[in-house]
């Protein structure tokens, strides 16, 4: 089983040693003259004012946690995709079916419930 | 186990590899050592994987500047080979003898190692793709899911790239990312679920066996008389694969009239090449997934027509054509999409994704199971 993934790693392998070889190559190569200015981060050509280190607001907070949330329920209802015409064809199809709904209800009242609170307002 | 062994298992039964280490089986000298085979076998395949790739993103880059440039009533590249054809190549050497800055305040092993992250995540992910029924690399039950997990993966390796930068450019697109390529994780894989739920597999391989039949287009997960939720679905992949691959309308993490080049600004030569080979492979790798979910994958009337004559070598080749040129078709969409939408602002993006996105494919998905529990089982042509 888990040896059929024995190719993805083969080819991450040697993507690495693809980047790899690349930018040695250009090290070979490519022109290197370095001077102060041309190390400062690009800011338009000005002078640049402060270091790059801010804290920029997108809620991250709110994000990971949504992300979270919905991720885990997509995970969840993965298998249940997958299966769901087995279940049918063996008879159980409604049941299952309402159970899903009902998960899926309970997250519907969480995304409400956010929305309502303005957890989504990514205007503020 | 011993490691001839392992190596060898590396190889999945009935894939590409097993044919190419059936041949050199054959053609093996005797003071070749038994050990050498698959490891033979390995570098082979993935010396013809790579090779699709890197023809993959290069002829991207060169489709691309031709759209764009047709769109806008001019020819793009036109000086090296016919049409710019030989451009890629020509700029590939340019950029492997440009310098390779790194900032003086940059974070050097993030720097550094970010470019080489995101490439290789995606084309991890471009092994579980197959070429032809008989022609792949790695058959993955989970295929799509592998895809989904590798593909999130290079989400990390922007965000490397804008903190590491210091610059204030780079952290604005890598925080946009962050945000972005979160919120519309969610819709892509859940309306994935649809087309996953018709054909209950995984595997790339058994969805396009699931649509054969029907002069190779009727039986198309897409048609309504399939599941007509499958419509809405695929219009929410769409849009979600747009996000996800840093497209426009939704190029805010680049967005180079706001933020010079977002999170690549501090990049430079080969290395600031490599977010391009990774944006092209996932422009065409995400693409080849909608083909495979929604468009029959290996299914057309040309792979009907080969599948006919019943020579084993035609079918293939026929169906590696189909899925090349359905990926192709959308990576063209998704250049034509460039030039028609304007950009949408951050906090746009992020309320289609949660608002909208999130719910419609919630109800796409509940939808399409009550169309598959209860009404396909008695629906004659199901």
């Amino acid at each position: 089983m888990l040896t059929s993934y024995g190719p993805i790693l083969v080819l991450i392998a040697v993507v690495l040693a693809f980047a790899v070889g690349n930018i040695i190559i250009s090290e070979l190569f490519g022109k290197k003259t370095i001077s102060i200015a041309k190390g400062d981060p690009y800011e338009c050509g000005s002078r640049p004012v402060g270091g790059a280190r801010l804290r920029l607001s997108i809620h991250f907070y709110l994000v990971a946690v949504l992300f979270i949330l919905f991720d885990v329920e997509s995970l969840l209802l993965i298998p249940w995709a997958v299966a769901a015409r087995g279940f049918a064809g063996a008879g159980v199809g409604g049941v299952v079916f309402a159970e899903v709904l009902g998960f899926v209800a309970v997250l519907g009242v969480g995304l409400a419930y956010v929305w309502r609170k303005g957890g989504l307002r990514w205007d503020r | 186990m011993s490691l001839p062994l392992h190596l060898a298992a590396l190889a999945a039964p009935r894939s590409a590899t097993n044919q190419i280490n059936d041949f050199l089986t054959g053609v093996k000298p005797d003071f070749v050592p038994d050990w050498a085979l698959p490891l033979t076998t390995a570098l082979i395949s993935v010396g013809i994987a790579v090779a699709i790739i890197s023809l993959v993103a290069m002829s991207g880059t060169w489709l691309e500047r031709k759209v764009s440039g047709h769109i806008q009533c001019r020819y793009g590249p036109m000086r090296v080979g016919w049409h710019g054809w030989l451009q890629p190549i020509a700029d590939g050497v340019k950029l492997l003898l440009k310098e390779d800055m790194i900032p003086l305040g940059a974070d050097k092993p993030l720097y550094l190692l970010a470019p080489a992250l995101v490439l290789a995540s995606i084309l991890g992910a471009m092994a579980v793709f197959p070429l032809a029924p008989d022609f792949y690399f790695a058959d993955i039950d989970l295929g799509i899911f592998t895809i989904l997990a590798l593909t999130s993966t290079t989400t990390i390796g922007v965000v490397m790239a804008g903190w590491s930068s210091n610059s204030k450019w780079s952290l604005y697109g890598a925080m946009r990312e962050a945000a972005q390529v979160v919120a519309y994780e969610i819709p892509l894989g859940i309306s994935l679920l649809v087309p996953v739920m018709v054909a209950g597999s995984f595997n790339l391989l058994e969805v396009s066996n699931g649509q054969a039949g029907g002069f190779g287009v009727l039986n198309w997960y897409i048609w309504p008389w399939v599941n007509p939720f499958m419509g809405p679905a695929f219009l929410l992949f769409f849009i979600a694969i747009l996000a996800e691959t840093k497209r426009a309308p939704f190029d805010l993490p680049e967005a180079e009239s706001e933020l010079v080049a977002g999170f690549m600004t501090e990049y430079s030569g080969i290395r600031w090449s490599f977010f391009f080979m990774e944006e092209y492979a996932a422009m065409f790798l995400y693409c080849v997934v909608g083909s495979f979910f929604f468009f029959g994958g290996f299914e057309s009337p040309l792979t009907s027509l080969a599948r006919a004559t019943d020579v084993h070598l035609l079918v293939q080749v026929a169906a590696a054509v189909t899925i090349i040129a359905k990926g192709y078709a959308g990576l063209f969409l998704m250049m034509w999409l460039r030039w028609t939408l304007p950009r949408v602002r951050i906090d746009q993006v992020m309320t289609l994704g949660y608002k909208y996105l999130t719910p419609l494919a919630l109800a796409c998905v509940l939808g399409a199971s009550v169309w598959e529990v209860f009404l396909a089982p008695v629906l004659p042509w199901r």
